[in-house]
């Protein structure tokens, strides 16, 4: 037998095409077989982002205090499409929809000028989702999907409104990439537990809300829109305040939150 | 030759990957904040490193010398997705706090260092158990790594509150630069520091002497 040449140009050819067919089987199978998994888990972990920004779902837990699951808990909430300009609305298939998906999309979000853009992220979406929760046929939470950029990258999160939608409910970010310990400080729940019942808007309905250093005397009408900034981490702080005001402002679901606000 | 004993039990604490050839410190400095995650790592890394030690060494005879770091490669980085999308599927808390590093497994050198310098030259049980025992002595620096930090940065360990914290009414003021990635580096340094104390015979020569200055008049 001729001794075998493993450096032959076939021999090359042979073991780069087998090792590409035989890794992206691999690959592709592992990705095909998981992806019902991978789905579900995602799914989940929303339900559960939400459920904790709207202060149902202990931090953690995966039942609530008297044990309902999270499919249970999120079965509450109706889950709306929302075109942010006339606050109307709109007929799609919420099970489907990326909000921060289709803000990439130049056909289905707008551009921001710098000035309009204060939370920072580039494009908004046309249509975002909100996720209403209603007892005994009154409205009681509002959730909505939230996101801008604070120090090292972009925090998304889920801001609960009360059902009087003036009143903040809850805050909580799913992602972020702050410093630990510092900016990172957004996860902390004593600071998540400043948030309940902070008021949205000033008199004459503009976003009002404000991280504060030191807070006005207890009772002063300034005080109502005040939460505590986190220590060490000015820009995260800033752009936590610049992102509930602008997707409570009327480039955000300002003119959505003022109709639900009217109508009920 | 090496003994089959010691293919697998030298890499832990004689020939360790990160602590005598200071390989894969990346990761060891990223995901030891907590334990969870670090006994995730470990287990990806014993699982890429071992079947990357296979894989490279049953076509060993057949991969040309010109793309063999390629096809090493393209090995490593299929089992590394495999095992992130496995991860994704049934852990994914932990798939989520780890985040890239999962991926970054590819590029971690002690999974490409075993399979070009042991894989291509040996059989495949030998190169499984090479594989084990490098990835085991990366497993051990890194979950000693955790169990200082865990503790001392959050109070926890696996979750489970060690050190009731002051601000939830407990006693110990947490160390926060325990969960930012240098004190990992403090705490591998300290590492290393301790088993070449132990074990002498890897404390490195000086690579020069600094000569007693015997011309004192040029100082002057």
């Amino acid at each position: 037998m001729a001794e075998f040449n493993k450096d032959s140009l076939g021999n090359v050819l042979f073991i780069a095409i087998a090792v590409c067919l035989v890794c992206s089987i691999v690959v592709s199978t592992a990705a095909v077989v998981l992806r019902p998994m991978q789905k579900e888990n995602q799914e989940l972990d929303q339900k559960q982002n939400i459920l904790r920004a709207a202060g149902l779902l202990p931090m953690g837990a995966t039942v609530d205090a008297d044990g309902r699951t999270v499919d249970e808990l999120f079965a509450e909430f109706e889950v709306r499409a929302v075109d942010l300009d006339t606050g109307e609305y709109v007929d799609i298939d919420v099970a489907e929809y990326d909000p921060v998906k289709a803000a990439k999309i130049p056909s289905e979000s707008r551009d921001l000028s710098k000035n309009e853009d204060i939370a920072t992220i580039g494009r908004r979406e046309n249509v975002s989702l909100v996720y209403l929760r209603k007892e005994d046929g009154k409205l009681d939470k509002v959730v909505i999907p939230v996101r801008g950029y604070g120090l090292w990258g972009t925090l998304l999160g889920y801001l609960a409104l009360d059902g009087d939608v003036e009143t903040i409910s809850g805050l909580g970010f799913y992602f972020h990439k702050e410093t630990p310990g510092l900016g990172g400080e957004v996860d902390n729940p004593n600071w998540k537990a400043l948030w309940p019942g902070v008021a949205l808007y000033d008199d004459s309905g503009e976003p009002a809300v404000r991280l504060v250093k030191v807070r006005s005397p207890e009772g002063s009408s300034a005080s109502r829109y005040e939460v505590d900034a986190l220590s060490g981490a000015t820009l995260t702080t800033r752009g936590v305040e610049n992102l509930v005001r602008f997707w409570t402002g009327d480039l955000g679901f300002g003119p959505y939150l003022n109709n639900l606000r009217t109508t009920g | 030759m090496s003994t089959t004993k010691e293919v697998l039990v030298d890499p832990i604490f004689n020939n360790n990957p990160i602590a005598l050839q200071v390989l894969g410190i990346c990761s060891a400095l990223a995901v030891t904040i907590n334990m969870s995650t670090t006994l995730v790592m470990c287990a990806a890394v014993i699982f890429v490193t071992t079947m990357s030690n296979v894989a490279v060494s049953v076509v060993r005879n057949r991969i040309p010398t010109s793309i063999r770091i390629i096809v090493q490669m393209t090995i490593i980085a299929s089992l590394v997705i495999v095992v992130d999308q496995v991860l994704q599927a049934v852990a994914y808390d932990i798939s989520k706090s780890l985040s890239v590093f999962v991926g970054l497994i590819i590029t971690n050198c002690i999974v490409m260092g075993r399979a070009e310098a042991f894989a291509m030259q040996n059989g495949p049980y030998l190169s499984a158990l090479d594989g084990l025992g490098n990835a085991l002595g990366y497993s051990v620096i890194l979950i000693g790594v955790a169990l200082i930090r865990e503790p001392l940065g959050a109070g926890t360990l696996l979750g489970f509150e060690i050190l009731p914290k002051v601000t939830e009414g407990g006693w110990y003021v947490p160390n926060g630069m325990l969960l930012l990635s240098p004190s990992a580096f403090f705490i591998i340094g300290l590492f290393i520091w301790a088993i070449r104390a132990w074990k002498t015979e890897q404390v490195e020569e000086a690579e020069y002497e600094i000569a007693p200055n015997l011309q004192y008049k040029e100082a002057m």
